[in-house]
């Protein structure tokens, strides 16, 4: 009981971060028309951000008198660097703050991620607003691969390690809550804290959507871009909107996720290609379909990697995500929650 | 303008004359081999020899690959005469002078294995054919390894590996034409039974987490044997996809599986994730069957601690090398300052283990052809096989005939506890001893295959 408890826990994770990415993917699907392979960059990008974050805060001076670094009796450059903050703020809140990154990095993301949607969209993506989905496929791929290589070339190539603030850091004992054993059923704080902050990022796009005039309109140039364009309503306006949002949305997941996974420049390629099936699976165009895909497939990829059932069906971890996909596609072709006419003219 | 008729005989001629005279000083130098030096493949010329370096220039080993290319720089500078010589002044085998190789100046030219076997095989392809290349080395993945390895052997030159951990590398999949200098999993295996009894008893149930590629099954082959020897019980082995990135649907059942330690065959991107998650998921701090729960990562690098931060502290695993072996061992590991000191002075950091493998290699490559008078890869093959030899960081160091394996000294290590800065990660627990990490040729875990013969190639 508890085991599958413990998976139910880790797909919701996990089906948080395609959910997080699906959304953002269909919303610029459903607006644009855009099959957006550089989607993933975006979370990638999010999650760099938090580690620039964590390294402008950490910038510091060399103290006067202070010796070279070194270590096992040899000097390696430059002495140990007391960072601003510190130095501004005093140790105690200086470190509070060089603690907090991650967090205080979601709010430098919001622009960050606002300003390259918006130049990503106006400088490249709407030229292939009118070309083939496989047009649309390749600039997109080609643009993730350029910024894959460019954040490569300043942060390397090895994980970097961006930890949660201390007081997230351990584990909450679900177990006693639930009338188990204690240290039966243990749940990192963080990733708790990054299933709440799915729920709000998802809930605040669909009331942004659903609340809003500026939602309605977008709900109607998704349904019918023509109609829109003839009532007078200038709906590509609204739709660059709708891009630097979906950045956003993919650039948050991407910072919250970095305690998760220490990042590096291929994250967003790990996280595309499952996004894809996600949103195929929800239905092209559906946002409800691609969250509640998200969270479904989630939870069956971390049911899938139990090893009884590995012992059962061996390598069933590996395929499961892309068995279901290819049973919704046979019995729903439109995907769980997929509109007539999306992606089939 | 003048017609100027060049025929095809004429040029012939004039071939056929060059190549006399350039093969002329060779044929009456040197002892047997020299007069070889024809009919081999890329023969260099007399001025310059061309090495090929082969390593992840992209994917999830750059960093990696990265640090051995500086280390292959360094060497090619300090067999070239230039900068303070570094380990060639300790080398027991005095044979180079800083003069390049036989004469002939060391150029090199580079190769991006992408850490994927296809593509490994398409850089040294090139690098072979187009670029000339007498030997190739590098490498950060034994999958990668053993197909650049074959490469080489069917193609006649000569394949210095790199990092490579796998028993197969000089096991199964062993070849005339290649050499490792890197340690395996039968020796980290052997080197961390003792260090584990030690620190966590005989009476434990381990649980492994494992890469599911020839590295992984080999490191996990290993550490059930040597650990269920000592007495710990296997209660699961999991495989888990390369670059699987969340583990958590692995790491959960962990815990309320009667394990008390868990050990992650993983490297690279995989350990580091894996470890970290392991750690927040607070395997670290539980208690089971009334021991605390242990966690051992058998292969170990200081990149990998690196991006594992805080999550390594107090974690055992084993190296090929450790950059502070001779200040804190003694003399036995001469060379290693005289490497880092270099090293340092070059690019302000200390080499990682795969740097000093990929640097030794090299020079070990050098001293071969120097020691045979020749560049034909049978000859330095033979000058290579049983060599003894000392003043490369590792100790007194065999060149084994049988399966061209280096046999020397295996270092434990642990993760600081609190590191002073982000050189100081790993701290040395202990020093296995050559004759302790030594195996039978005929082991049955490096059983499968031959070495064959030398292929000379053209």
């Amino acid at each position: 009981m508890e085991a599958i408890i413990l998976q139910i826990l880790n797909g919701l994770d996990k089906g948080s971060a395609y959910a997080l990415i699906a959304l953002g993917l269909t919303l610029i699907f459903g607006t644009l028309g855009v099959v957006n392979f550089a989607h993933g960059a975006l979370f990638m990008l999010g999650a760099f951000v938090a580690v620039t974050m964590q390294r402008v805060l950490t910038l510091g001076f060399v103290p006067e008198g202070a010796t070279g670094t070194s270590a096992g009796g040899f000097s390696f450059g430059t002495a140990r660097e007391t960072p601003y903050v510190e130095h501004w703020f005093g140790p105690e809140v200086g470190g509070t703050i060089i603690d907090w990154a991650v967090p205080i990095s979601i709010l430098v993301a919001i622009p960050v991620m606002a300003l390259i949607g918006v130049a990503m969209e106006r400088g490249l993506i709407r030229f292939f607003y009118k070309r083939p989905h496989a047009d649309q496929i390749l600039v997109t791929f080609g643009l993730a691969i350029v910024l894959q290589e460019i954040i490569k070339h300043y942060y390397g190539a090895n994980p970097i390690p961006t930890p949660a603030p201390d007081v997230f850091v351990g584990s909450f004992d679900f177990g006693q809550v639930l009338g188990f054993d204690p240290y039966t059923i243990m749940y990192p704080y963080w990733r708790l804290v990054y299933f709440g902050f799915a729920a709000v990022v998802i809930g605040g796009v669909f009331a942004f959507l659903q609340f809003t005039t500026f939602g309605m309109v977008v709900r109607a140039g998704m349904a019918d871009r023509e109609t829109v364009g003839l009532l007078g309503i200038d709906i590509d306006k609204r739709f660059v909107v709708m891009f630097a949002l979906a950045a956003i949305v993919a650039g948050m997941a991407g910072v919250m996720y970095t305690p998760i996974l220490s990042p590096n420049y291929h994250m967003g390629m790990d996280f595309l290609v499952l996004s894809f099936v996600v949103v195929v699976v929800g239905g092209m165009g559906s946002l409800p379909g691609a969250v509640a895909a998200g969270f479904l497939l989630g939870i069956l990829q971390s049911f899938a990697s139990m090893t009884e059932v590995i012992e059962l069906i061996p390598g069933i971890n590996q395929v499961v995500i892309y068995l279901v996909a290819i049973i919704v596609l046979l019995t729903r072709p439109r995907g769980l929650m997929g509109r007539k006419g999306v992606m089939e003219e | 303008m003048k017609d100027r008729n060049v025929s095809r005989r004429g040029i012939l001629k004039v071939g056929a004359a060059t190549g006399v005279t350039l093969a002329t000083p060779t044929i009456f130098t040197g002892a047997v081999w020299a007069d070889a030096h024809t009919g081999f493949t890329n023969a260099p010329g007399p001025d310059v020899v061309t090495l090929g370096f082969n390593v992840p220039q992209t994917g999830a080993y750059a960093d990696e690959g990265a640090d051995e290319l500086r280390a292959f720089e360094l060497a090619v500078e300090h067999l070239n005469g230039e900068g303070d010589g570094g380990m060639l002044n300790t080398f027991s085998e005095q044979n180079l002078d800083g003069s390049g190789i036989l004469g002939r100046r060391v150029e090199f030219v580079t190769g991006d294995t992408q850490t994927s076997s296809d593509a490994a095989r398409s850089s040294a392809r090139s690098m072979i054919e187009r670029d000339g290349a007498i030997m190739i080395s590098g490498g950060s993945s034994s999958g990668v390894a053993i197909a650049v390895q074959g490469l080489c052997q069917d193609a006649g030159v000569i394949f210095m590996a790199g990092l490579t951990h796998s028993n197969d590398t000089t096991g199964k999949d062993r070849r005339a034409n290649g050499f490792r200098h890197f340690f395996n999993t039968e020796m980290s295996g052997r080197a961390l039974a003792p260090i584990l009894s030690e620190q966590f008893g005989n009476d434990r149930k381990a649980y492994h987490l494992t890469a599911d590629y020839t590295w992984g099954w080999s490191q996990e082959g290993s550490m059930r044997t040597y650990t269920e020897a000592l007495g710990w019980e296997t209660v699961n082995t999991v495989l888990t996809p390369v670059g699987a990135g969340d583990f958590s649907a692995y790491l959960t059942p962990v815990a309320n599986s009667g394990a008390d330690v868990l050990v992650l065959n993983h490297y690279g991107g995989d350990m580091v994730n894996s470890l970290t998650q392991a750690v927040q998921f607070g395997l670290r701090d539980l208690t089971v069957n009334g021991k605390d729960f242990a966690i051992v990562v058998p292969l170990y690098s200081e990149l990998m601690a690196q991006g594992a931060g805080t999550a390594i502290a107090g974690i055992p695993g084993s190296q090929n090398w450790d950059w502070k072996l001779e200040n804190q061992l003694g003399d036995r590991y001469r060379g290693t300052n005289a490497f880092v000191e270099s090293f340092a002075a070059k690019y302000n950091r200390p080499p990682s283990q795969a740097a000093q493998t990929c640097y030794a290699q090299t020079i070990l490559y050098a001293d071969a052809v120097t020691r045979a008078g020749s560049f034909n890869p049978c000859a330095v093959v033979e000058a290579l096989e049983g060599l003894e030899f000392d003043g490369l960081g590792n100790g007194p160091t065999l060149y084994r005939a049988d399966d061209h394996q280096c046999f020397k000294d295996v270092v434990v290590v642990r993760g600081k506890e609190n590191p002073e800065n982000e050189f100081d990660l790993v701290e040395i627990v202990n020093v296995t001893t050559r004759e302790d990490a030594t195996y039978a040729p005929d082991h049955p875990d490096f059983q499968g295959g031959e070495l064959g013969t030398c292929n000379p190639g053209a």
